[in-house]
């Protein structure tokens, strides 16, 4: 198992340094100079120059590359170009809230999806299956910002339930931040959800197949007894590789719903960053959600030996 | 071929996506003659107004009938996405087949760019080609395309580790037929079920990736009528004139919905293993 572990754990450098130089050059390819764009009104060749060397910028890319990945290994990911404060304390201010959105829609993926996928399976070809086929499919098709736009509509502007937007964080109050939160986590969660009951429902019909099943059956145990101690169990690797795989739609649909719902999060930093030309800042945010995406699958794959101990790697 | 046309007419899922996606394709292709209105057409005697009346759907806070613009919008919709899944299609199944059957250092390269890509959130990856490409119709179908060729030169390359050891293609190569004839005549048409399958579910997602980017100001340019860039500009108005920004968002779950549909029906009738299984 640790040597798992420890084999996995190497294997992710490589793809964590190639997401980095993707990261650096991609964001260096955005038209438009920095100097320019900053300076305004202002710009002459000689404070164009003199920000430039302030930045780093008048080195060559390569040398700027290595020495931004030196700074991002010792925790530094330099200062944003529009309020100098440093990437880092952005970012670190900005992480909690899309942790939030993201793992409230996770929730409730798991939370709704997963047990209406077993149900399903259950009553297979029957009135229950139908609907949670019909709601999957919805659900996979509408688009979370336009969802997000109706629950607005119908939720804030007309019952004046939730509020249409802005963050309350948890320090001042949990109930005022769970009702911020709320609508944009069901935004971003229906179609995670719909996905989520999608695999648990075809890996449950795989499984309820299972000799063990109809043993299980024959034995006399009953059907909630079946599916809790025997079905669960074995569905758990495709459900948590679905789970792990979802978190990257989750994360890249936070950049829209964040928007959405004036919520300050790693995703509007990232569009605001990529409006003002505000490199530094694009490169810590993509990078930082990149790597997040890789680690939560890395956190799945040994979750798998976990699940099933029968697993050796 | 005779036996797939006898499956698929008979799988009601393929049926109704084909339908749906008939509906748009024809509404793209006959704009001209169905839309009622001009969708450029600013009518300023016409401001917000609600559906009913001459405008079926309302028109918009320019006085542009909204109509019009969603069946215009799926020419745009259809576009992208026919575009871009080519692009993503070409790039992917070429990729695939180049690491699936080379292997060694082609597999290990090609791999390794695959996973690299894998680790970005489709969206983000998108907003950043975005951002370097800048906002255009062209650049959204190349940004789109590049996102979605990771998918699929992962599914050609384990499809043709499959078949690559089959017998017939031993066979094919002991007789020195050339690499290129063995990929073209042999590889190609048994790996092409799970490409068709994929085919039609990126179709999908392209149409939301295109509107997503769009509606965040950073795909096609603001004055073409794109679904996206209607929602985009529904929003500001949702407080008094829902219709600007409900329309649109049916018209884009419907032709998703078609997709999807059509993608789950293919699946059955190309896999028949999964029959009622994975819908």
């Amino acid at each position: 198992m640790l040597r798992y572990i420890l084999k996995r754990l190497v294997s992710i450098i490589p793809v964590l340094l190639g997401i980095s130089v993707v990261v650096f050059f991609a964001v260096r390819l955005i038209p438009g100079d920095y100097a320019t764009v900053t300076l305004g009104t202002q710009y002459t060749e000689e404070a164009a120059a003199a920000l430039r060397q302030r930045y780093g910028l008048d080195q060559s890319i390569i040398t700027q590359y290595f020495i931004w990945l030196k700074g991002i290994l010792t925790g530094d990911f330099g200062f944003s170009y529009i309020s100098n404060q440093p990437v880092a304390l952005l970012l670190f201010s900005r992480v909690p809230v899309t942790l939030e959105l993201t793992l409230f829609s996770l929730l409730m993926a798991v939370l709704v999806g997963i047990p209406m996928g077993y149900w399903a399976a259950c009553k297979r070809n029957r009135m229950p299956d139908s609907a949670v086929t019909v709601l999957g499919l919805l659900g996979i098709s509408i688009p979370g910002f336009w969802l997000g736009t109706m629950l607005v509509l119908l939720f804030s502007l007309t019952l004046k339930w939730f509020p249409s937007g802005g963050f309350v964080p948890l320090s001042e109050g949990i109930l005022a931040n769970l009702r911020c939160m709320f609508l944009p986590a069901l935004a971003l969660g229906v179609a995670v959800s719909a996905v989520v009951m999608r695999s648990s429902r075809s890996a449950m019909i795989e499984v309820v197949d299972q000799e063990y099943m109809k043993m299980g059956k024959a034995k006399g145990l009953s059907q909630t007894r079946l599916i809790l101690k025997h079905g669960v169990k074995n569905t758990m690797i495709q459900v948590l590789t679905i789970l792990g795989l979802q978190t990257g739609s989750l994360l890249g649909g936070s950049v829209v719903i964040e928007q959405i719902f004036s919520l300050p999060g790693v995703g509007s930093l990232a569009l605001q960053a990529i409006n003002n030309r505000d490199y530094l800042v694009l490169q810590g945010t993509v990078l930082f959600i990149a790597v997040m995406f890789v680690l939560i699958n890395l956190i799945v794959d040994l979750l798998y030996c976990v699940v099933n101990p029968q697993i050796r790697y | 071929m005779k036996e797939f046309m006898h499956r698929f007419l008979h799988n009601k899922l393929a049926v109704a996506g084909s339908l749906i996606l008939l509906l748009f394709l024809l509404s793209a292709v006959l704009a001209p003659v169905i839309a009622p209105f001009d969708p450029y057409y600013m009518d300023s005697t016409a401001v917000l107004m609600p559906p009913g009346g001459k405008h079926l759907l309302g028109t918009d806070n320019m006085g542009r009938d909204i109509l019009s613009r969603i069946i215009y919008g799926s020419r745009i919709s259809l576009q992208v996405s026919l575009v871009s899944v080519s692009i993503a299609t070409a790039a992917g199944v070429f990729l695939g087949v180049l690491a699936g059957y080379f292997g060694k250092l082609t597999d290990g390269i090609i791999s390794r760019v695959i996973e690299i890509m894998f680790a970005f959130p489709e969206v983000l990856l998108a907003l950043l080609i975005m951002a370097i490409l800048g906002p255009s119709l062209n650049n959204i179908m190349i940004a789109i395309g590049i996102v979605y060729t990771p998918i699929f030169a992962r599914i050609t390359r384990g499809a043709v580790l499959t078949v690559k050891e089959s017998l017939h293609v031993e066979a094919a190569r002991s007789i020195g037929v050339s690499d290129f004839s063995i990929i073209v005549r042999h590889i190609l048409p048994n790996v092409l079920a799970p490409i068709l399958v994929q085919i039609t579910l990126s179709l999908a997602f392209a149409i939301l990736s295109e509107a997503a980017l769009s509606f965040l100001g950073i795909g096609v340019e603001p004055d073409i009528p794109s679904w996206g860039i209607m929602l985009n500009n529904g929003k500001s108005w949702i407080e008094i004139a829902w219709w600007v920004g409900v329309f649109p968002g049916i018209a884009i779950a419907l032709a998703v919905l078609g997709f999807n549909i059509l993608g789950d029906g293919l699946r059955d009738v190309l896999d028949p293993r999964l029959r009622n299984v994975e819908n």
